[in-house]
């Protein structure tokens, strides 16, 4: 059942005309729009603010639901959102947004680009993690918010909460890493790979440019997706979730169709993700994380961490091999040799990568509850 | 706070760079940051402990104290502490090797397992003395490498590490005056060391 209620999706043009976004490649977008929800109430002094940034597939609508919504299907995190959840709006004004090169309202390559006329395809420029944070910012300033309570994420969201800490340490008070990496590994990056292969190799692919065809590369989304859900649970939660059950039958068929269950699952993952995602949006995404390096100016960092005082909490799941606790750990210790409080825990979860949209085990929303209690009281908000 | 761990602190010291091994619920870590301009790192397994030191705003690193101490990089600390923890880890001699990489100086707190009410519940009754500062059954207790003082004080010379500071406290933790510092081994209870490499 959603905490939050009927809720609904808005707009706001952060950047336009005399003042386009300068990306941290020093290419530039006229215009950007960006599609947000909010759920509970900025307090007088707009210091309750809660950001949450959403990983790759996300979007800005993370809890409640939208007029006429089946009442099963909230929000991608509406079980840590909401009245006595830990990321609480009877206490906090949280806010999600779509990121910069999203599809789902937030300018990116199936915008329309202002100087053609016709969607940007593949030439929306490369962004990176910093260009999603700015965009973030531009909306707080829209909203009058200068300051954050926190900022929450999991996988490309926590990246995205560790680049806000850093670059701009003055504007945030908690930052909450959860399930992420400062630093893909070599199989990550061989993973992203395939799943890009899989969507440019597509013959519908058209070189990004598919958008006024009849056909999209829907076999390739569709793979990649089927790759990277491969990576999001772990072998026990497969396990257990299907085992080697045959799907609507006893026995085997034996043949080169959909058998097992496991596989009948992925091929839903991935047909259901191309009705509501694009390819290129999931091209540019993988580039974020591939290329996403907060830490490579270790000084730099040092030196950011230092003028702020932001607390970090980092988490990572047992269970989670795409980015397991190693990359967690690397992360914590990094931040902590610039100066950063870090609090961090390795929360015991059966559900992989995906762990971080889980409500259980409850220590998990434990913790994360107690950081921004912590925060919030600091902040004297009752 | 704890008495004891007052004697910690005023071990421990100002502005530097502190590890607290099984820090319980912070409570030290949060004076000597809060009024002492220390910067910490806690290290607690249970996770009540673990949500305590969230609550104060301590940062802490949940998990046992043996399998996250390898993991720190030499000279990560200037402190490290462990207060009345020693006897519960599976490896005295190692954590103390470990404590010794990770910081230049090691303040560590321990009963002391000579003193004379826990000889005499040995030595009159036969039975596993259960005293104020060692409140367990024999079955039940976390304690399952008691040490006497001298016993500490050999195993410290052997480790190279040396005796800076030495302060003898009761079972409430405070410093004991007197008679005990003539016979340290057989009228303190508790003891808290500053020692260095």
């Amino acid at each position: 059942m959603s905490g939050v209620g009927i809720v609904e999706t808005r707009r706001a043009v952060v950047f336009e005309g005399d003042r386009p976004l300068v990306l941290a490649s020093g290419a530039t977008l006229p215009e950007v729009e960006v599609a947000y929800e909010t759920y509970g109430e900025l307090n007088a002094e707009r210091t309750n603010a809660v950001f949450i940034c959403h990983a790759l597939s996300g979007d800005a609508h993370a809890a409640g639901l939208h007029e006429g919504d089946d009442p099963s299907r909230p929000g991608w995190w509406d079980n840590i959102v909401g009245p006595g959840r830990p990321l609480d709006t009877d206490r906090f004004f949280v806010i999600c947004a779509n990121v910069l090169g999203g599809c789902k309202g937030t300018t990116g390559p199936s915008s329309i680009d202002p100087a053609t006329g016709r969607p940007y395809g593949l030439r929306f420029p490369l962004v990176q993690v910093r260009d999603l944070v700015e965009v973030h910012r531009a909306l707080l300033a829209e909203l009058g918010i200068e300051r954050l309570l926190a900022a929450v994420g999991g996988s490309l969201g926590g990246m995205q909460a560790l680049q806000w800490a850093i670059d701009h340490p003055t504007e945030i008070d908690g930052a909450a890493i959860i399930a992420a990496s400062a630093r893909l590994s070599a199989q990550n990056i061989a993973f992203s790979a395939v799943a890009r292969e899989a969507i440019m190799r597509d013959p519908d692919f058209a070189s990004g440019d598919y958008y006024e065809n009849e056909r999209r590369p829907d076999a390739g989304l569709a793979l990649a997706r089927m790759i990277g859900h491969i990576t999001y649970l772990s072998e026990e939660s497969m396990r257990e979730k299907f085992g080697r059950r045959i799907q609507d039958a006893e026995v085997p068929r034996f043949g080169f169709d959909v058998d097992f269950q496991v596989e009948s699952y992925l091929h839903y993952q991935g047909q259901s993700f191309v009705e509501r995602f694009d390819a290129n949006t999931y091209l540019y995404m993988g580039r974020v994380m591939d290329y996403f390096d907060p830490f490579e100016d270790p000084v730099r960092v040092q030196r950011q961490i230092s003028r702020g005082e932001t607390s970090f909490l980092v988490l990572s799941f047992d269970s989670d091999w795409r980015f397991s606790t190693e990359h967690a750990r690397v992360m914590a210790s990094e931040l902590r040799g610039a100066g950063a409080p870090v609090t961090f825990q390795e929360i015991s979860s059966p559900h992989g990568h995906d762990s971080f949209l889980f409500a259980d085990p409850p220590e998990y929303h434990r913790t994360v509850a107690g950081f921004l209690d912590r925060l919030a009281r600091q902040r004297g908000i009752g | 706070m704890r008495p004891d761990l007052d004697v910690v602190a005023d071990l421990v010291g100002s502005g530097l760079r502190v590890l607290d091994l099984g820090c319980g619920d912070g409570a030290l870590l949060e004076d000597l940051i809060e009024r002492r301009g220390c910067t910490g790192l806690g290290v607690e397994r249970e996770l009540d402990d673990f949500h305590a030191c969230i609550a104060r705003g301590v940062p802490v690193t949940q998990g046992d104290l043996e399998k996250e101490l390898p993991r720190f990089a030499a000279g990560d600390f200037d402190v490290a502490v462990l207060s009345l923890t020693l006897q519960a880890v599976s490896r005295p001699d190692r954590v103390l090797t470990e404590m010794k990489r990770v910081a230049s100086r090691l303040v560590v707190s321990l009963p002391n397992f000579a003193h004379w009410r826990l000889r005499a519940a040995l030595a009159l009754r036969g039975r596993m003395p259960v005293t104020d500062a060692l409140p367990y059954q024999w079955y039940d207790t976390p304690n399952i490498h008691l040490c006497t003082i001298t016993d500490f004080e050999a195993l410290a010379a052997e480790l190279d590490l040396g005796v800076r500071q030495r302060t003898l406290i009761d079972a409430s933790g405070r410093p004991v005056e007197g008679l005990a510092r003539f016979a340290p081994n057989l009228l303190a209870e508790r003891v808290v060391y500053s020692l260095v490499a």
